[in-house]
């Protein structure tokens, strides 16, 4: 049955050669851990990837139930862990998500750099993965503030404390990030809340893309 | 023709392309640039002083903590809010008005907080401490001097400034 509608569309459009591009090669066998078992170190990049698509996919679900308003945001929280079915589940997903994300993406690194698998032609591909790493601690840090219980404030405090020691432009960043030169508030909750769920997931889903772009036109580095 | 290059069907195409392609690309981006650096750009609110409960011939030597309250605008959310500051006059007679913000990671710090530090602020997260002039004990983690409240008296009464200022300086 599927392979009738796939042979239908593939008759009209030839999707074929599309997927085969991106998807038919072989994993080569210095990274295939069936081979060599040292091989798993090849799988944290992966898993980082894995661990992402879990944060994007929980966090949109979250989405469904947080608002983001200083008077409601941990109301809503609360309501979504302990009156949703599955909230603790679903919450528990993205919140050690977030730093088991973090772990995966400093293991892959420390591959790659003691591989030095970054070194000619990679340069790019390692620049591009620094990229990532700032978005990546910029989503855990946004996403940090949305529960907005005391800890989420008085760490988004000291966080922006450390933004207005910027030397010249301290106090414009500072207020740029928090949307009032004061106040830690309804506008600072929003912002973070845009940039968490809108801006950050649209970068790093640009990078990641370019990421897998020069993986698949370069391929992995070779055995040491 | 004079030796002027002249401009081929190409290239003009290609600069009035570019030429609108830019103007719209622009008239998209820039509404959404000024929405977004608004809160950098807005008139600061200017500083109210506000009436605090304290008379002036109640403020002695000796650091007390006065709590005033004023209303804040925070984009569409209101509230009242409250301040507090550590108020004293010191050896010649001037009126000072201490944030008891620490300096290091934002606790509250209190006047005499610690037997062991007298006559000093102290800061029960990380042990900082001040002096009562508000500088900060070096080997202690605050970074700077506690901020500083504006002052004025008005009939007998002590007012201050909604927000407190950094006093430079380490
Ligand atoms: C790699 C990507 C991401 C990371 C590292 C990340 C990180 C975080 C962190 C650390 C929190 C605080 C959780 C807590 O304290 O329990 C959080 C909360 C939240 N995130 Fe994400 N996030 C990511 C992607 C997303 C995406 C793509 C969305 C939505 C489309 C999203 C929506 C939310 C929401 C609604 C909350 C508030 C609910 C809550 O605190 O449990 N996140 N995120
Ligand atoms: S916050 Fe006061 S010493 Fe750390």
């Amino acid at each position: 049955m599927l392979n009738k509608v796939y042979d239908w569309i593939d008759e009209r459009l030839d999707i074929t050669p599309l997927w085969r591009d991106i998807a038919d090669h072989e994993v080569p066998e210095h990274v295939n851990p069936a081979h060599h078992f040292s091989a798993f170190v090849y799988c944290f990049g992966g898993l980082t990837f894995f661990v992402v698509v879990i944060q994007i996919l929980s966090g949109m679900f979250l989405t469904m139930y947080y608002v983001p308003d200083i008077e409601r945001a941990w109301e809503s929280v609360y309501y979504l862990q302990n009156q949703v079915a599955f909230g603790q589940i679903v919450r528990g997903m993205h919140h050690w998500g977030a730093s088991i994300v973090i772990v995966m993406m400093f293991l892959h690194t420390l591959r790659v750099f003691f591989q030095g698998a970054y070194k000619k032609p990679r340069e790019l591909n390692w620049i591009v993965g620094v990229l990532i790493f700032f978005v990546m601690l910029g989503l855990g840090l946004t996403g940090y503030l949305l529960p907005w219980d005391m800890k989420a404030l008085f760490a988004t405090k000291v966080t922006l404390d450390i933004v207005q020691s910027t030397p010249l432009i301290g106090d414009v960043l500072k207020t740029l990030i928090a949307g009032d030169e004061y106040i830690t508030g309804a506008q600072t909750l929003t912002r973070f809340f845009a940039i968490h769920v809108f801006f950050l997931p649209a970068v790093l889903l640009g990078l990641i893309g370019a990421h897998f772009l020069m993986i698949r036109k370069q391929g992995i580095s070779g055995p040491l | 023709m004079s030796d002027k290059q002249r401009v081929t069907r190409r290239q003009f195409l290609t600069y009035t392309l570019m030429g609108v392609g830019g103007f719209m690309a622009a008239g998209t981006v820039m509404p959404m640039l000024r929405f977004a650096v608004d809160p950098a750009l807005q008139a600061k609110a200017g500083g109210d002083l506000i009436a605090t409960g304290l008379k002036e011939s109640e403020i002695t030597n000796e650091p007390q903590r006065v709590d005033f309250k004023f209303d804040q605008q925070d984009g569409w959310y209101e509230s009242q809010v409250t301040q507090s500051a550590w108020v004293y006059k010191d050896n010649n007679g001037d009126i000072i008005a201490l944030s008891p913000i620490c300096k290091h990671l934002g606790c509250t710090v209190n006047w005499n907080g610690n037997e062991e530090f007298p006559n000093q602020f102290y800061c029960p997260c990380h042990f900082g401490r001040y002096e009562k002039d508000g500088t900060n004990v070096k080997g202690t983690p605050p970074r700077g001097p506690l901020d500083r409240y504006d002052y004025e008296i008005k009939d007998g009464v002590l007012y201050l400034s909604m927000r407190a200022k950094p006093r430079g300086g380490a």
